[in-house]
């Protein structure tokens, strides 16, 4: 299975210098093309023990929290590697401006298992704020390192990380279509679905057990809910025409979706195993786009007031209300985790860019500049979005920071990607 | 869920999670050691442990890779002879729009004629759209443009039940270029009678 994963490089710049030239395995191209205006500095002192394990689980931390945009990755060359807290060196690396370091090792433990150790370490005050080790399978060393990265994060940000995720995405090379799962660096990509005719709209359940998308395999757009770990798969309803465009309930409990069964393109709810679908509304006009907000309510684009716009209603369908109200032309609604803005496409001349709008204040904000940016899907935490891009000539997916300051570039090195959606934070025991 | 939480009960029994212990504001190593097994609340994620599945990703669960069933192939048909005015099957549009233009009025004439002396032949109206816009935009915009060529099939006589209408948006691009010309070939709807 993993030689059908991508082939993807990393370079990952700041300002056009570039941070990190360890021997990092990534498999991304990861471009910092903007920063935030405050990063904390954080030197990743390098992991002890086992040479290689050790490398990489720096080399993936190091990268995580770079491309979170608030940290900033102090040059760490030359500190002394290990988890001893007595050997750590406050007065260097108070010269070479960290806030804080992140000290560990990786020793192998009983029964082939590996002890992963780590502690973040506060610089000015000498203390340490977390640490924290995990026996783990060689196997799960990349997954524990992303774990570390949540909580590094989460220590100095005060923000939910979201290195332990995954992205789903659609590669498009000569002849094929893959719906693809990855790791949320871009790494341990594994196609979901593979097919000869077109596959769009992937979304995640609520759960992240499971992925609705639309594949063209039936010579028609027809949407189908596949089980991840499984693969095991359904075709969510048999209905004359095209349906697309699937997004879950905040529950996971019903799917709605874009039809033409009875004509135009309208929407339909089912439950999420396609029993007790019915319309939802009823216009000559496309309706199409759906995103369940986490109040209830549904965000869609319609036409219906004569250019392509954002509108709500409560998932009974009836009167809906207009939500955008600049611009020629929005769709493709996202709503926040929080409930309190949304981003979408708006179009501006010939150009597709982001942005997100506030509910309270109605303000919109331009994220990007386009030309071709389009699908955009919200981080768990709301802190990112991912988008689909077109960066010389080739489709690359691509992610800014909610307040539009931090952006990046990941793109695949052989074939065009597109349509990403970031999954839910994992399922773990609280 | 089962699955997942089989696997994350799995994991929570692999794995072992200890507390480092970093007390005073000195930097000293007086490292007490706190053995949070039985009560962890954080667990490494990805630790999806079934040995028989090829696991990967950080959400708990592995991945299984599906391989999906092609489309039936089309066949050659006599309405294809390139002599026949029925082997023009295409209607090209202008941009976002789904009105058909006059030109196109021989044509599916032409073949409002052959589907209104045959009741048995059904014909599939395939609309597609340049790569501009959104892709479920440009899904429901094909659909339309579809349906505009069904809506003048039906006033030229031709019984609803034979003709199907399907989009294809923006995927299947006839002309994959970035260019006006490119744009111009992929907004247009395609004639395909069922059986070819």
């Amino acid at each position: 299975m993993k030689k059908n994963a991508l082939r993807l490089v990393l370079t990952l710049s700041m300002f056009g210098i570039c941070v990190l030239s360890t021997s990092t395995r990534a498999q991304l191209t990861i471009d910092i093309v903007g920063v935030g205006a405050q990063q904390i500095p954080v030197a990743v002192a390098g992991f002890g023990g086992n040479d290689a394990l050790a490398q990489q689980v720096t080399s993936v931390i190091e990268a995580d929290l770079a491309r979170s945009g608030l940290i900033k990755t102090v040059n760490a060359a030359g500190l002394p590697r290990g988890g001893d807290l007595a050997t750590v060196q406050f007065a260097e690396l108070k010269t070479r401006g960290a806030d804080a370091t992140v000290i560990g090792a990786v020793q192998a433990a009983n029964n082939g298992m590996l002890s992963v150790s780590f502690r973040l370490v506060d610089v000015p005050k000498q203390t340490q704020l977390v640490g924290l080790s995990f026996n783990v399978a060689s196997k799960d060393l990349r997954a524990t390192a992303h774990r570390i990265s949540d909580i590094v994060y989460e220590q100095l940000t005060g923000e939910q990380g979201v290195f332990s995720t995954r992205l789903a995405y659609v590669s498009k090379s000569p002849g094929r279509f893959q719906l693809i799962v990855a790791d949320s660096d871009g790494f341990n990509a594994v196609p979901a679905l593979n097919s000869v005719e077109p596959i769009i709209s992937p979304a995640w359940s609520p759960d992240g057990t499971r992925l609705a998308y639309v594949s063209f395999e039936g010579r028609k757009p027809s949407v189908y809910v596949q089980n991840v770990s499984s693969g095991a798969r359904t075709l969510l309803v048999r209905a004359p025409g095209n349906q697309s465009a699937p997004a879950w309930s905040p529950d996971g409990s019903r799917i709605v979706y874009a039809s033409s069964q009875a004509g135009g393109t309208q929407l339909f709810v089912a439950n999420a195993d396609g029993s007790g679908s019915r319309r939802l509304t009823s216009n000559g006009a496309i309706d199409t786009t759906p995103n369940w907000a986490p109040d209830g309510r549904i965000y869609f684009m319609s036409d219906r007031g004569g250019s392509p716009q954002i509108y709500r209603m409560t998932p009974e369908g009836g009167n809906a209300e207009r939500v955008t109200f600049e611009g020629s032309e929005n769709a493709n609604p996202r709503v926040a985790a929080d409930g309190k803005s949304m981003v979408f496409v708006k179009r501006e001349g010939s150009r597709y860019m982001l942005a997100v709008q506030d509910f309270a204040s109605r303000q919109v904000q331009t994220l990007t500049q386009g030309p071709v940016d389009e699908s955009p899907s919200f981080a768990p935490n709301g802190k990112l979005i991912v988008y689909a891009s077109v960066y010389n000539g080739k489709g690359i997916l691509a992610a800014v920071s909610a307040d539009g300051r931090v952006k990046q570039r990941l793109g695949a090195t052989n074939a065009d990607v597109r349509e990403p959606a970031w999954g839910p934070l994992p399922a773990l025991p609280k | 869920m089962n699955r997942l939480w089989k696997y994350s009960l799995a994991a929570l029994a692999a794995t072992t999670m200890v507390v480092l212990t970093g007390c005073s504001s000195t930097p000293e190593a007086t490292t007490k050691v706190e053995d949070r097994t039985a009560t962890t609340s954080i667990v490494a994620p990805n630790t999806g442990s079934d040995a028989s599945t090829s696991g990967v990703g950080t959400a708990g669960s592995s991945i299984a890779t599906v391989t999906a069933g092609g489309p039936a192939g089309a066949g050659n048909s006599a309405l294809r002879d390139p002599k026949s005015p029925l082997s023009r099957r295409e209607i090209f549009y202008d941009y976002d729009s789904f009105i058909v233009k006059d030109e196109y009025k021989p044509l599916l004439e032409a073949h409002a004629a052959y589907l209104k002396n045959n009741r048995n032949a059904r014909i599939k109206v395939e609309g597609n759209t340049d790569e501009r816009g959104s892709r479920e935009y440009n899904l429901a915009l094909g659909q339309k443009r579809s349906e505009s060529v069904k809506r003048v099939l039906t006033l030229l006589g031709v019984s609803e039940s034979q003709i199907d209408t399907v989009s294809f948006g923006e995927e299947k691009p006839r002309n994959p270029a970035s260019s006006e010309a490119a744009y111009a070939e992929n907004r247009r709807c395609d004639l395909a009678y069922s059986g070819e």
